[in-house]
């Protein structure tokens, strides 16, 4: 089949040519540009502009916040998905396609909508700033908004790993005098250990980049509520380009890693299922 | 898993768990993605239509972001939609070496950050950057100017497609294209005939994400635009220099039309997947009564 196709199937070379190409093009002409450009700072200067202590602190706060709403996405994600998969109700299909809606709806208005819906006479504001929850301009505002752009993830992973369970398996838990919860806790919940992993990873990746959405709610304070891609911005106002390219490779970096977990963590999910 | 079915009673949960379960879930969602999507038309309405009406239409600046928005988005579809064939042809066709790496390439956009992009690519074609003194020596505007909008935005949606196509292309599949070939199809016959009549509606799916995606593109676009009220901001760029502003009614006016784009985005991919669960509805019953293979 795989010789067949090469030798039968025309449009290999020009296809995965113009693939290489586009891709070069796009992705790793610039990203050289970046690396290149970091490398123009000596390495005392390099490593003054990645260790400063306001860019240590955006790390921190991006690190932070990410795994804080992955995490709160991993509860709700299990949560929404078992109903999805497992109950039936009217109004299911509507709530179904409406998890995607963070993925469709522009970063900018989703930060927007938050800081108004957070801030002192916002629909939630109004209810939560009284109680000394300040939803707008902190850090909570970052997790908040972060929950929002991430939640589709976790649900995604998960719907079809449930949705493949075997009922038998259960049963089978049940004939031998486990009660539901014991069923649920010892029996389900272990299965689908390695999708909710990669939702978190999914999760997390998709806030550790994000701006649009936190720039609006975050108030973006130096060492406060300033993000690693928000302190790139800023140096870039100052014109500190080297300095911005600095930090960058830094957070290219800690993509790449995440990138690589999460690819081994798919490769280790699949051999579970498998 | 479409149609419900009487569960056994081991694998039931009992119905007061149930009820507080689907509760807390409806709970979360209305939370988390209702009342945010109802509050953008709450704001955007505040002041009454009219008021809406002339934030939309009678702000020349915030015309002139809906323009470029319009004329930047469907550039960079139309680029990622020949990727998209491109990388899913050589990906779901063919095995060869380094197509893992491929493969783990065209992800890539999904977890850098979009403002690391726009910085690359302000060094790359910025007035201190690579290509800068050279662009400038030619008059070639690219950075704060329509291609380098182009471009982030092009940079940053274009997995989109390409995801789409490429486990759907895998499931289907290469029998039909090698059939057609053997029986004397040319390259272009077999894509037009064959394989886009296979992939149409994964296609436009692919098409109408990545077009919500590209409209909606903001840290990229950010860098690199310079923001120029009137010159080079798009629309989600113009909602945030608004907010700036404390404009927010105008702000919110704008963000509605970008959210019923999210909203259009979202029932067209719901119609495509009842239209495909019919189908394979369909052709499981066909098989069933003794028609399929």
């Amino acid at each position: 089949m795989i010789d067949v196709n090469r030798r039968v199937l025309p449009g290999f070379g020009l296809s995965l040519g113009y693939t290489a190409l586009y891709l070069s093009l796009v992705i790793l002409i610039p990203m050289a540009a970046g690396v290149l450009k970091a490398t123009t700072l000596s390495l005392d200067a390099f490593w003054a502009a990645v260790s400063s202590e306001r860019a240590i602190a955006a790390y921190t706060l991006t690190v932070w916040t990410s795994f804080a709403s992955a995490f709160v996405n991993v509860i709700l994600g299990v949560l929404v998905a078992w109903v999805l998969v497992r109950y039936h109700f009217p109004g299911k299909g509507l709530l179904d396609s409406l998890v995607d809606l963070p993925f469709a709806l522009p970063t900018a208005v989703a930060g927007l909508v938050y800081s108004s819906l957070y801030a002192e006479n916002g629909w939630y504001g109004r209810f939560l700033v009284p109680l000394g929850i300040e939803g707008a301009y902190s850090r909570l505002g970052i997790v908040l908004v972060l929950v929002f752009i991430g939640f589709p993830f976790v649900v995604r992973t998960l719907q079809p790993v449930l949705e493949g369970l075997e009922s038998d398996v259960e049963e089978a838990a049940a004939c031998l005098g486990a009660n539901r919860l014991q069923t649920v806790v010892r029996v389900t919940l272990p299965s689908i250990v390695p999708a909710v992993i990669t939702g978190f990873a999914l999760a997390f990746a998709r806030s550790l980049g994000e701006y649009g959405s936190v720039v609006f709610i975050s108030g973006n304070m130096p060492f406060k509520t300033e993000i690693a891609p928000v302190l790139v911005v800023a140096r870039l106002e100052e014109f500190a380009y080297a300095e911005a390219a600095a930090v960058a490779v830094v957070l290219l970096g800690i993509s790449f890693v995440t990138l690589f977990v999460i690819n081994l963590i798919e490769r280790w999910a699949s051999r579970y299922h498998g | 898993m479409a149609e419900p079915r009487p569960y056994p009673q081991a694998h039931d949960d009992p119905p007061a768990v149930r009820l507080a379960l689907i509760l807390a879930a409806v709970l979360v969602m209305v939370l988390l993605v209702v009342v945010p999507l109802a509050n953008v038309f709450y704001e955007a309405f505040a002041d009454g239509v009219g008021v809406y009406w002339a934030n939309l239409f009678e702000d020349p600046d915030t015309l002139h972001s809906v323009k470029l928005t319009l004329m930047v988005a469907p550039v960079a579809v139309l680029l990622n939609v020949v990727f998209g064939l491109a990388a899913a042809w050589a990906i779901a066709r063919f095995r060869f070496p380094g197509r893992a790496f491929l493969t783990a390439l065209i992800d890539l956009p999904f977890t850098v950050s979009p403002v690391v992009v726009g910085l690359f690519l302000l060094l790359l074609f910025g007035l201190q950057g690579y290509f800068g003194p050279w662009l400038r020596e030619h008059d070639v505007k690219i950075v704060f100017a329509y291609p380098g909008l182009v471009l982030a935005t092009a940079f940053v949606t274009f997995p989109v497609v390409a995801r789409e196509l490429i486990p759907l292309m895998e499931a289907l599949g290469a029998e039909e294209e090698v059939a057609a070939v053997s029986l004397g199809a040319r390259g272009w016959q077999v894509l037009r005939m064959i394989t886009l009549k296979n992939i149409q509606w994964g296609l436009l799916y692919g098409i109408i994400l990545c077009n919500a995606r590209a409209m909606g593109e903001f840290g990229a676009v950010y860098v690199v635009s310079g923001h120029i009220a009137g010159k080079t901001d798009t629309m989600p760029l113009r909602v945030e220099k608004l907010f700036q502003e404390y404009n927010l009614p105008g702000a919110f006016a704008v963000a509605s039309v970008l959210a019923m784009l999210a909203l259009v985005t979202l029932g067209v991919k719901t119609a495509l997947e009842w239209k495909t669960r019919r189908e394979l509805a369909e052709a499981k019953r066909l098989a069933a009564a003794g028609g399929g293979e």
